[in-house]
C-alpha cells in the first residue's frame, strides 16, 4: 500500500511542484542571462537581484483580468491552454532524475514510472502539445494569432519528424525503450550516446530549439512580426499556462536531451576509475546539473542569433535535418550490422 | 459541367492586415495595410499621419529663430541635422558668412548625430530580426554620444543646438579630447555587431536578395541617404554640394552593388568608419575664432525664396523657404524629410516577399515617423 499509492503519489507531487517552481526560476534565469549578455542588470527590484521576481509575476498573472473575445470560440479558446499545458506536465512522468536510493528502509524509485515505452509516451505526449497552440490561434478569430498557429502547425509537425528520427537512433543502440533501459545502456557501453551519435544530438539539438518555439525559431510568436503570436489574445492566467507550457517543454527537451545523450544521473566517464570520485556528487545532482546546462545553452543562443524565415525554416527542416537524420539512422543501422 | 470558380472548401481570399499603428516593430505610428496570400504580401498601403503635428504651418507663424527648436521635432533621432539644415537655409537666404571654426563645429555635430542615428538603425533593424542583443549595444555607444552633445549644449534628445550665423555656445574646454576619446571607443566597438550581424547565416539569409532595387528604380522612385547608396547610385550632398566644413574634410562615400538589404546594412556600417574619420579631423582641425557671424538682432530676410539641402544620417534632408521681405517669419515653409521620400519606396520594395521581410524592410530604410508627419 505504502509503496504502491504513497510513494508514488509524493513523488507526484514533489516533481509538479519542482518542475513548477523550476519553471518560475528558468523565466527569471533567462532574463538574467540575457540582460548579463547584453550589458544590462536584468530584475533587480524584488528581492536581491530580483530573486523574488517570479512570485511578483505569477501573483501579477493571476489578479490581471481574463478577457475572452467577443467573436471568439469559447469552448475551443478556454481548452486550449490546458491542452498545451497538461502534456508538457505528465512528460515529466517517465524522465528518471536518480538511479533510486533507500531511505527509512522502502526503495524509493528515482523517477514516477519506468514504463517501457517510455520514449514513446514521451514522443505521443509531446506531439499532443501542438493541437493547443494551433486551436488556441485559430480559435481567437483574429488575424495575427490565426497566421501564427498555421506557422506553428507546419513548424512543429515538421520537426517532429527530425526529432523522432534521432531518437530511433538512441533506440537502436540501447535496444530499449524504457528511459531507464536507456541510461543503463550508456552505462554498459560505457560512452554517452552524445559522443557515439554526434550527428544525432546536434539535429535534437536543433529539432528541440525548433520543437519549443525558442529562438531563432520561435516564429509562431515572433513579436516584431505577429505581435505576440498564437496567444495575442490571450490574458491573466490562460496566457500564463501557455507561457509555463513553454518553459516546462524546454525543460522536458533539455531532460529527454540529458537521459537520452548525456548519459541521465550518470558521473561523466563511470567506467574511468581515475574519475570514480566523481560518483560522490549524487545522481540527481548530475542530472541537474546536465539539464542546466542545456537550458542554459537555449538563453544563450536566444541572446546571440536573429530568428529564421518561415520558408527558410521549412528549407532547413526538410532539406536538410529530416535526409541527415535518416542517413544517420541508415549509417547507424550498417555499423550496427558490421561489428 | 466545368466551372471556374474554385470550390468552396478551398476558400482562396486574400486576407487584409492591419500592421500598425500600433504594433511592435513599425518604428512609431506608421499604419501599414497588407493584402496577404498566405504569408506572401501582394500589396502593401502605408498610411501616415498619425504623428502630424502641422510643423511646416506652424513655422509660418513663428519667427526665424523660433523655427530651429521646431525642426529638433522632425527627426527626433537626429536632431542636430535638422537644425543644421534649417539655419544654412536662413544664412544662404540672407547670405551671411558662417565663421570657420562655427562651421568646423556644425561638422563635429552633425556627424556625431549620424553615429548616434545609425546607431538607434543598426539595433532596432537587428531587434526586428530577432537579434536583440545588438540593439543594446547600439543604445550603449549611443548613450556616449548623447553625454558629448550634453556636455556642449545641455540637452540630450532636441538639442536646439544651433543659431542663425554660427554656433550659440563654443565647445567646452576638454570636449575635443572627450570626442576623440569617443572616436576609439565606438571604432573599438564596431567589429562586435560585425562579428554578431555580418557573417552571420540567419543575418545574411534574412537580409541578402531581400527588397532589391536597381539604381535607375531606386532614382524614380526617389530614394536618398544610405539606401540610394547601397544600389550603387553615387549622391551625397556631403561631396557634391559641400556645406559646413566638409569641404575641408577627407572621406569616402561607400557604394552598394546589388542594392539589397544586406547592401544597405554594409553601407550604413560603412558609414560609421567614415563618420568617425571625419570627426576625427574636424575635431582636431576646430580653428580660431568667433563663433558667431555679423547675423542681425531681429532676422528678417530679404524677400525671396530658397532650397537647401544637406545630408541628414536618414537620406537627403531639404528646406524650402519664402521670405516676403517684410515679416519676422516665412511667407512659406516646407521640409523635405528623407523619411517621407524613403518611405514611398516600402510597397514597391515589400510586394512579393513575406510577412518577415515586411519587417525587414521597414528597418532598412530607416524611417521616423515625426519627420514623416511633421
Amino acid at each position: 500500500m505504502v509503496e504502491t499509492v504513497i510513494v508514488p503519489l509524493i513523488m507526484i507531487v514533489t516533481v509538479l511542484a519542482a518542475v513548477l517552481v523550476t519553471v518560475m526560476y528558468i523565466v527569471l534565469l533567462e532574463r538574467k542571462v540575457q540582460a548579463w549578455v547584453q550589458v544590462r542588470l536584468g530584475p533587480m527590484r524584488v528581492g536581491p537581484h530580483g530573486i523574488l521576481q517570479p512570485l511578483a509575476d505569477v501573483l501579477k498573472l493571476f489578479i490581471k483580468e481574463d478577457i475572452t473575445p467577443v467573436r471568439a470560440d469559447k469552448w475551443v479558446f478556454t481548452v486550449a491552454p490546458i491542452i498545451v499545458l497538461v502534456p508538457a506536465l505528465i512528460a515529466f512522468a517517465v524522465i528518471p532524475f536518480a538511479s533510486g536510493l533507500s531511505l527509512f528502509g522502502m526503495n524509493i524509485p528515482g523517477r514516477i514510472a519506468d514504463v517501457n515505452v517510455g520514449l514513446l509516451y514521451i514522443i505521443s505526449v509531446a506531439g499532443i502539445g501542438i493541437y493547443g497552440i494551433i486551436l488556441g490561434g485559430w480559435s481567437s478569430n483574429s488575424k495575427y494569432p490565426l497566421l501564427a498557429s498555421l506557422r506553428a502547425s507546419a513548424q512543429l509537425i515538421s520537426y517532429e519528424i527530425a526529432v523522432t528520427m534521432t531518437l530511433v537512433t538512441v533506440i537502436m543502440l540501447s535496444g530499449t525503450l524504457s528511459m531507464v533501459g536507456i541510461v543503463d545502456a550508456q552505462l554498459a557501453k560505457g560512452w554517452w550516446f552524445a559522443f557515439m551519435q554526434p550527428v544525432a544530438f546536434g539535429i535534437y539539438f536543433i529539432g528541440g530549439l525548433a520543437e519549443t518555439n525558442r529562438a531563432p525559431f520561435d516564429l509562431p510568436e515572433a513579436e516584431q512580426e505577429l505581435v505576440a503570436g498564437f496567444h495575442t489574445e490571450y490574458s491573466g492566467m490562460r496566457f500564463a499556462f501557455f507561457f509555463l507550457a513553454e518553459y516546462a517543454n524546454m525543460i522536458v527537451v533539455s531532460s529527454v536531451a540529458t537521459t537520452l545523450f548525456l548519459g541521465g544521473w550518470l558521473a561523466p566517464f563511470p567506467n574511468v576509475p581515475a574519475l570514480s570520485f566523481l560518483g560522490l556528487v549524487p545522481g540527481w545532482a548530475w542530472f541537474m546539473l546536465k539539464t542546466f546546462g542545456f537550458l542554459y545553452v537555449f538563453l544563450w543562443v536566444r541572446a546571440t542569433l536573429p530568428r529564421y524565415r518561415y520558408d527558410q525554416l521549412m528549407r532547413l527542416g526538410w532539406k536538410w535535418l529530416i535526409p541527415l537524420a535518416i542517413l544517420n539512422v541508415v549509417v547507424t543501422g550498417l555499423l550496427k550490422v558490421l561489428f | 459541367m466545368h466551372t471556374d470558380t474554385p470550390l468552396p472548401m478551398f476558400d482562396t481570399d486574400e486576407l487584409v492586415i492591419n500592421m500598425g499603428p500600433q504594433h511592435p516593430s513599425t518604428h512609431g505610428v506608421l499604419r501599414l495595410v497588407l493584402k496577404l496570400d498566405g504569408e506572401r504580401v501582394i500589396d502593401c498601403d502605408p498610411v501616415i499621419g498619425y504623428l502630424h503635428r502641422g510643423i511646416e504651418k506652424l513655422s509660418e507663424n513663428r519667427d526665424y529663430t523660433q523655427i530651429i527648436l521646431l525642426t529638433d521635432r522632425m527627426d527626433y533621432v537626429a536632431a542636430a541635422t535638422n537644425n543644421l539644415g534649417y539655419v544654412q537655409t536662413i544664412e544662404k537666404l540672407y547670405s551671411l558668412e558662417v565663421p570657420r571654426r562655427a562651421r568646423y563645429i556644425r561638422t563635429v555635430l552633425s556627424e556625431l548625430q549620424r553615429v548616434a542615428s545609425h546607431l538607434l538603425w543598426l539595433g532596432t533593424h537587428a531587434a526586428d530580426l530577432g537579434a536583440l542583443t545588438v540593439l543594446l549595444f547600439g543604445l550603449r555607444e549611443r548613450e556616449l554620444v548623447l553625454d558629448l552633445f550634453e556636455e556642449y549644449c545641455g540637452a540630450r534628445l532636441t538639442y536646439n543646438t544651433m543659431r542663425i550665423g554660427g554656433q550659440p555656445v563654443d565647445v567646452p574646454p576638454g570636449w575635443d579630447k572627450k570626442v576623440l576619446a569617443f572616436c576609439d571607443v565606438q571604432e573599438s566597438k564596431l567589429p562586435e555587431y560585425e562579428q554578431l550581424l555580418t557573417g552571420n547565416r540567419i543575418f545574411m539569409e534574412r537580409t541578402k536578395d531581400i527588397g532589391v532595387i536597381t539604381a535607375a528604380d531606386a532614382i524614380g522612385v526617389g530614394l536618398c541617404g544610405p539606401p540610394l547608396r547601397a544600389s550603387g547610385v553615387y549622391r551625397d550632398v556631403r561631396k557634391d554640394e559641400p556645406y559646413a566644413a566638409y569641404d575641408e574634410m577627407e572621406f569616402d562615400v561607400p557604394l552598394g552593388v546589388r542594392g539589397d538589404t544586406y547592401d544597405r546594412y554594409l553601407v550604413r556600417l560603412e558609414e560609421f568608419r567614415q563618420s568617425l574619420r571625419i570627426i576625427r579631423q574636424a575635431v582636431q582641425g576646430i580653428p580660431e575664432g568667433p563663433i558667431m557671424g555679423k547675423a542681425p538682432r531681429l532676422i528678417k530676410p530679404p524677400a525671396g525664396e530658397t532650397y537647401h539641402a544637406i545630408e541628414a544620417p536618414k537620406g537627403e534632408l531639404g528646406y524650402f523657404v519664402v521670405s516676403d521681405g517684410k515679416s519676422v517669419s516665412p511667407y512659406r515653409f516646407r521640409v523635405r524629410p528623407p523619411s517621407l521620400c524613403n518611405l514611398q519606396a516600402l510597397p514597391q520594395l515589400v510586394r512579393g516577399h513575406l510577412v518577415a521581410d515586411v519587417v525587414a524592410l521597414i528597418g532598412t530604410i530607416d524611417i521616423v515617423l515625426g519627420e514623416v508627419d511633421r
